[in-house]
């Protein structure tokens, strides 16, 4: 396989499965943290949102020294049989989960918030079980919240790059993702091939913010 | 807070209620308010729980229905128990029908899904869907989203929604006080269909003397998270030593039968303390009615006089006088054994020589007529 179709597809699978990780996760973390009285959710909420100022290559450091054969995480897999996580896919996956969080908890926190908690309680004293009223009100209620945050998580692991490198490294067909591959490109001074890859990088991005904006107007106006 | 205490220590009616009613005891904190109350409560008609904002009639209804776990005591109806001290059943397993007082529809569902919602989660009866679509009048509106219906029309689907669940207790928070006078008045005459019809208990929470008077077979009256009283309606209305006798429109609740009417639609009114003359909306002759007469309305006078344009002149005798905050005195009457109370200055008690025992005639200005 071509070296950038390789790259485009680890990306997508990459970006995929993080986001739908990212919002099995999330959302009874975003539930929590929008829903509960809990003295912990100051710390957990600044937890959650640490990735979003903390420098990609420290969160890539911490990862790369915790997947090790000394790291807790490292010790883990190894007990698994699993091996260590470092420079491998599995190992990408589990630091995009964490790079991402933010970009998924938020949306999610901020739509869960919205909702009327009178609605809720109606629904319960109409004999919804605590499930059926999150799968019949929460969700249907959350659904341009869900959107946004499923379209920036996706976004925002395709754009990581100093995670990657620290963590992952630059294996084809493993790791290399379409950020790296462009980095390559450009130490290589092949400049036609990165303004190609940078352009549809480009494209794509606010493509997805397009759409984002769309959706919120079209359920914005549902609603009235 | 002595007074409230005084009222508190006071027995009331509710001790010798047959054993079929609703059993309830709560004990709740919140912060540095707390809720704690026991009553029985007649499992049938409407009971009022009166009081002011912030008296917890609100957090009173949301422990029966569940909807505060952290509530511990006792709710019984007859033959279930949804809280005691081993059982706390979640909000969803308790059949209870709830009404809030914004509607609290669920946004995203047409009128129509909102009546099925609790409709089949209750697996609930065709008929029973359609006969309270009919008696609401909601056919009109079933496709429509909540949005787009006003106050009035989603507190309607609201009730609709509640009562087709098939609750064997409604609780209703409020349920008219989001909405304004023409409204209210477009409201009323749906929940005493509801009050006939539904065949349960229904336990209504209002800071409405109105909708108390026109709705309340039994009466509560709530302070702080206490009981201050509790027993049938017009009871509770009338008793002089309760803050409802202090408010400015303090007044008299009667029974009364239609006896008459002229072609002006002046109804005559017979009740136990006379007949009373009164305009209202034309009832057939032998309908019963209340009628309240407030304590503002009534003057006192030593004869009898004919040449006045009042139509109601009853002859009473002043059972006692109190002074009220602001000037006024609060003079209670006896009419023929039916208390009622009039607020006169003190000039005139002293003008008058107004004194307890003394046989006057009490002249009403105003009657109104409820239903």
């Amino acid at each position: 396989m071509n070296p950038l179709w390789a790259a485009i597809l680890i990306t997508v699978k990459l970006a995929g499965l993080t986001t739908l990780i990212l919002l099995v996760l999330g959302m009874p973390l975003a539930w929590w943290l929008a829903r509960t009285r809990s003295a912990w959710r100051i710390p957990v909420g600044a937890v959650v949102a640490l990735p979003m100022v903390l420098p990609p290559t420290v969160l890539g450091f911490y990862l790369l020294v915790g997947m090790g054969p000394q790291g807790p995480l490292g010790w883990i897999t190894n007990w698994l049989g699993m091996g260590t996580l470092a420079f491998t896919f599995e190992g990408l996956l589990v630091a995009s989960v964490l790079y991402s969080l933010p970009f998924v908890v938020h949306p999610l926190q901020a739509g869960f918030a919205g909702i009327d908690s009178s609605v809720l309680d109606a629904a319960a004293t109409l004999r919804a079980p605590p499930l059926d009223r999150f799968i019949s009100v929460v969700l249907p209620l959350s659904r341009p919240a869900l959107v946004t945050a499923a379209l920036l998580g996706f976004a925002h692991t395709v754009g990581e790059f100093g995670v990657v490198l620290m963590v992952g490294g630059n294996i084809e067909g493993e790791t290399r993702v379409l950020s790296v591959l462009l980095y390559d490109q450009v130490e290589a001074l092949a400049y036609d091939e990165a303004h190609r890859l940078a352009a549809g990088l480009l494209l794509f991005s606010f493509a997805l913010l397009l759409m984002m904006q769309w959706l919120g107007r079209r359920t914005a106006l549902a609603h009235d | 807070m002595a007074r409230v205490d005084r009222f508190a220590a006071r027995p009331t009616q509710v001790r010798q209620a047959p054993s079929n009613d609703i059993e309830l005891q709560l004990r709740l904190r919140h912060g540095t308010f707390s809720l704690e109350l026991a009553l029985r409560l007649p499992a049938n008609g409407v009971t009022v729980v009166f009081g002011p904002s912030g008296c917890g009639k609100s957090t009173l209804l949301r422990a029966i229905a569940g909807l505060e776990p952290a509530a511990r005591g006792v709710v019984r109806l007859s033959d279930q128990t949804w809280l005691d001290e081993r059982i706390n059943l979640p909000a969803h397993r308790r059949r209870v029908g709830m009404v809030f007082q914004h509607a609290a529809l669920l946004p995203h569902l047409s009128v129509q899904d909102n009546l099925r919602y609790g409709w089949r989660r209750a697996r609930g009866q065709v008929a029973l869907l359609q006969e309270w679509i009919d008696k609401l009048d909601l056919a009109p509106m079933l496709s429509r989203h909540p949005a787009t219906l006003s106050g009035g029309e989603q507190q309607r689907v609201a009730l609709a929604r509640a009562l087709v669940s098939q609750p064997q207790w409604l609780l209703l928070d409020e349920p008219l006080s989001a909405l304004d006078g023409a409204r209210r008045a477009e409201i009323l005459p749906y929940l005493e269909a509801i009050k006939r019809e539904a065949g349960i208990p229904l336990l209504y929470v209002s800071h409405s003397v109105e909708e108390v008077v026109r709705l309340a077979d039994y009466l509560v009256l709530l302070d702080v998270g206490r009981v201050i009283a509790a027993g049938p309606a017009l009871d509770v209305l009338n008793r002089p030593d309760l803050p409802l006798a202090l408010r400015d429109d303090a007044g008299t609740v009667l029974s009364a039968t239609v006896s008459g009417h002229d072609a002006n639609g002046l109804l005559s009114l017979a009740t136990a303390a006379g007949t009373l003359y009164a305009y209202g909306p034309r009832r057939p002759d032998g309908a019963a009615v209340r009628v309240r007469v407030q304590a503002r309305d009534v003057s006192l006078a030593l004869n009898a006089h004919a040449d006045t344009t009042l139509l109601n002149i009853l002859p009473v005798t002043i059972a006692s006088l109190s002074p009220l905050p602001g000037g006024q005195m609060q003079v209670r009457l006896d009419a023929a054994g039916t208390p009622l109370l009039a607020r006169v200055s003190h000039q005139s008690v002293e003008r008058l020589s107004l004194r307890p025992g003394l046989a006057v005639w009490a002249q009403i200005k105003a009657v109104a007529l409820l239903v």
